[in-house]
């Protein structure tokens, strides 16, 4: 683990003994979270970020799961804690968010109780009206109009957007060093999703909570990400710092996402680009890389063995996986039509 | 709330019609010697068969002999055929027998329902899990009155560790009302016990997979707060609807059985005679008085299932 990263992944492992076999939904996964910064993780369904962001907390033990690597906080082992080291680290030291704030919610209590639940659960000593004024704090700090009465409403009584806003506030109540915000935004508006975006940034900022956000949504992770690490069949394909994601590309799958963007700075196609073909099962990968079945650049090397990290000189931060030459993809970005060119805006 | 009375009351007398119309069509239906040959006895002159048919109404057509039945019932004057006793008498001697039985099997099998729903929901898999499932199971599949036997044959004839029938009223002596009523109530509520911890298990399971229940886990809770107050909770929501159901299924048809096995003399061993001698004025009451208390408890679940679940709001129109 490098210094200074307050939460660190090596090499983690996650697999679900299935029906149809042995489905590996986290291959090999490493990062670290320094405080205060924001970590995106991006990648389509099934791409192994929700599995790997539950694993930290130990979400996903259960008897069919194998569980392999290590995931420490503050140097601290996570993934063999006991029980009851792992329960003091939820909500206290590490707060989640997911992605429906319609189910995450059980439906009958009020928001306010299940926020004092939280916070009691870690704090015995705070009393129940204590725990109430807290709530009515952590909403209005949210920016829940009249939390004052609003704390006593069911989960049903708050529309979508203010449920994921509860959430945060709830996820946020005991002050944790790491936020996991598991798709916070995809379950919402898109005017209410710049909403929940601004609050996670502002949050992060004035409180320095250090946060996972996982998204599929690359519009999303331009707003408030400081490093994107994409994901692809539970495998990292690329990590690097926003600016070196957004303008330096070095990954065809991540060529492919931004290429699916819509952008207002470009003439607009007839057609917005897409990355053919669908993401392979887990059950049963492909030897060598997994993305080669989608990608337009598949050559004989890539069906041999899964490509090894790769960073770029220049740039130490920036790693990817993927059997092309670093001048060989700069060729093909300029033929494929300006992905990622053009200087930072800075 | 009133919208909601208002709209139960009205129901209530409609089931109440309906249940009283088919009962009474069903015996008018069904192959049977007149009621008034057999008041008059084998040997009647037709003279008093005529003079029988006279007196009780047997000679006006069905719909007027329906509605001087129904008014009877509802002012208290109805005679049975079989004995020439007062009905409603004889139910209102019987409901404290009838319920005893059935409020007592009703908190035996809820407790041990959720006990065992709830013990094998939280060890599913394990063998606690599996051996409750086979009991459960077990409790379901055993007949009412093979129960009753058995426990008759084990625990009144072999030991003899409880009395084989009889009634003694609670406010007689309360501890010979639960020693008599010990076995009726096992023997009622074993069915129900299988039942429903079998429903609790398989619903457990499912809000084990809601995703509050993964924020509960989140959020540091510890799993026994998790599984009481998350899953548990929730779980209980259906269990009450059925119970509404079935509790007042149970207090005048699932009960009668039991009564007459165990010879209690309640509302439900009148009925099993009343069948037994298609004694019309006895089962028209019973029925109606079952299908009231059916359709009452029905009522009184909505009311508790809108406290338990808040997004239910009564009266309210549905979105």
């Amino acid at each position: 683990m490098s210094p200074g990263a307050l939460l660190s992944a090596r090499d983690l492992r996650v697999g679900f003994a299935t029906e149809g076999g042995q489905l590996q939904a986290v291959d090999g996964v490493s990062f670290d979270l320094a405080a205060g910064e924001v970590l995106a993780i991006v990648g389509e369904s099934g791409s192994g970020k929700s599995v790997t962001a539950q694993t930290i907390l130990g979400l996903t033990r259960s008897p069919n799961a194998r569980i392999e690597g290590s995931v420490q906080l503050g140097g601290v082992e996570l993934l063999d804690a006991s029980d009851s080291a792992l329960r003091q680290v939820r909500g206290e030291r590490i707060g989640m968010v997911f992605q429906d704030p319609m189910t995450s919610f059980n439906p009958v209590y009020r928001l306010g109780s299940q926020i004092v639940e939280a916070i009691r659960a870690h704090r015995g000593d705070v009393s129940k009206a204590e725990g109430r004024a807290r709530a009515v704090e952590l909403l209005d700090s949210v920016g829940i109009p009249d939390a004052e009465r609003r704390v006593d409403d069911y989960p049903h009584e708050f529309s979508g957007g203010m449920r994921q806003r509860a959430m945060i506030a709830m996820a946020l109540a005991l002050e944790p060093e790491v936020l996991i915000a598991d798709e916070p935004t995809t379950a919402l508006d898109v005017t209410i999703q710049a909403q929940v975006l601004r609050l996670l940034e502002r949050l992060n900022r004035e409180r320095g909570v250090a946060t996972i956000l996982i998204t599929h949504d690359l519009g999303v992770v331009a707003e408030v990400a400081d490093r994107v690490m994409v994901m692809y069949a539970g495998r990292v394909v690329e990590e690097g710092t926003l600016d070196e994601i957004f303008y330096d590309p070095q990954h065809p799958y991540t060529w492919g996402l931004l290429g699916s963007l819509t952008r207002l700075d470009r003439p607009r196609p007839k057609r917005l680009p897409q990355i053919s073909g669908a993401p392979p099962s887990l059950l049963s990968l492909p030897p060598g890389c997994s993305f080669r079945a989608r990608c337009p650049h598949e050559f004989a090397k890539c069906a041999e063995m899964p490509p090894l990290e790769a960073r770029l000189p220049d740039a130490p931060s920036h790693c990817d996986r993927c059997w092309l030459s670093p001048e060989r993809k700069r060729e093909l970005r300029q033929v494929e039509g300006q992905i990622g060119l053009g200087a930072p805006a800075r | 709330m009133a919208r909601f009375i208002v709209r139960r009351l009205a129901g209530m007398v409609l089931v109440l019609f309906a249940v009283s119309v088919l009962t009474f069509a069903i015996f008018n239906l069904i192959p049977n010697s007149p009621p008034a040959q057999r008041l008059a006895g084998k040997n009647a002159t037709p003279t008093l068969v005529k003079s029988i048919e006279k007196d009780w109404g047997f000679d006006e057509p069905l719909p007027v002999q329906y509605f001087e039945t129904m008014k009877k019932i509802f002012t208290g004057e109805l005679i049975s055929y079989g004995d020439e006793l007062n009905v409603e008498e004889r139910i209102v001697e019987g409901i404290p027998t009838s319920f005893s039985l059935c409020i007592g099997a009703a908190v035996i099998w809820l407790s041990f329902g959720i006990l065992f729903g709830f013990l094998s929901a939280t060890r599913v898999g394990g063998w606690l899990d599996r051996a409750l499932t086979i009991g459960s199971v077990g409790g379901i599949s055993i007949p009412v009155f093979l129960i009753a036997t058995l426990f008759l044959y084990f625990l009144t004839y072999k030991i003899e560790l409880f009395p084989a029938s009889g009634y003694v009223p609670l406010l007689e002596d309360p501890i010979q009302w639960a020693y008599h009523l010990v076995l009726p109530w096992f023997t009622l509520a074993i069915l129900n016990i299988g039942f429903y911890s079998r429903v609790l298990r398989s619903n457990m399971l499912d809000v084990m997979r809601e995703d509050y229940v993964r924020t509960a886990r989140a959020k540091g809770l510890d799993e026994r707060r998790i599984m009481v107050r998350h899953v548990l909770r929730n779980s209980l929501i259906p269990i009450i609807t059925l119970f509404g159901l079935d509790f007042g299924a149970t207090l005048f048809g699932g009960a009668i059985i039991t009564e007459v096995i165990f010879s209690l003399g309640g509302v439900g061993q009148y009925a099993a005679e009343s069948i037994t001698n298609l004694d019309l004025p006895p089962l028209m009451a019973i029925t109606i008085f079952g299908a009231f208390f059916v359709v009452l408890f029905n009522a009184l679940t909505d009311v508790v299932y809108a406290y338990l679940d808040p997004r239910i709001r009564l009266g309210s129109s549905a979105q």
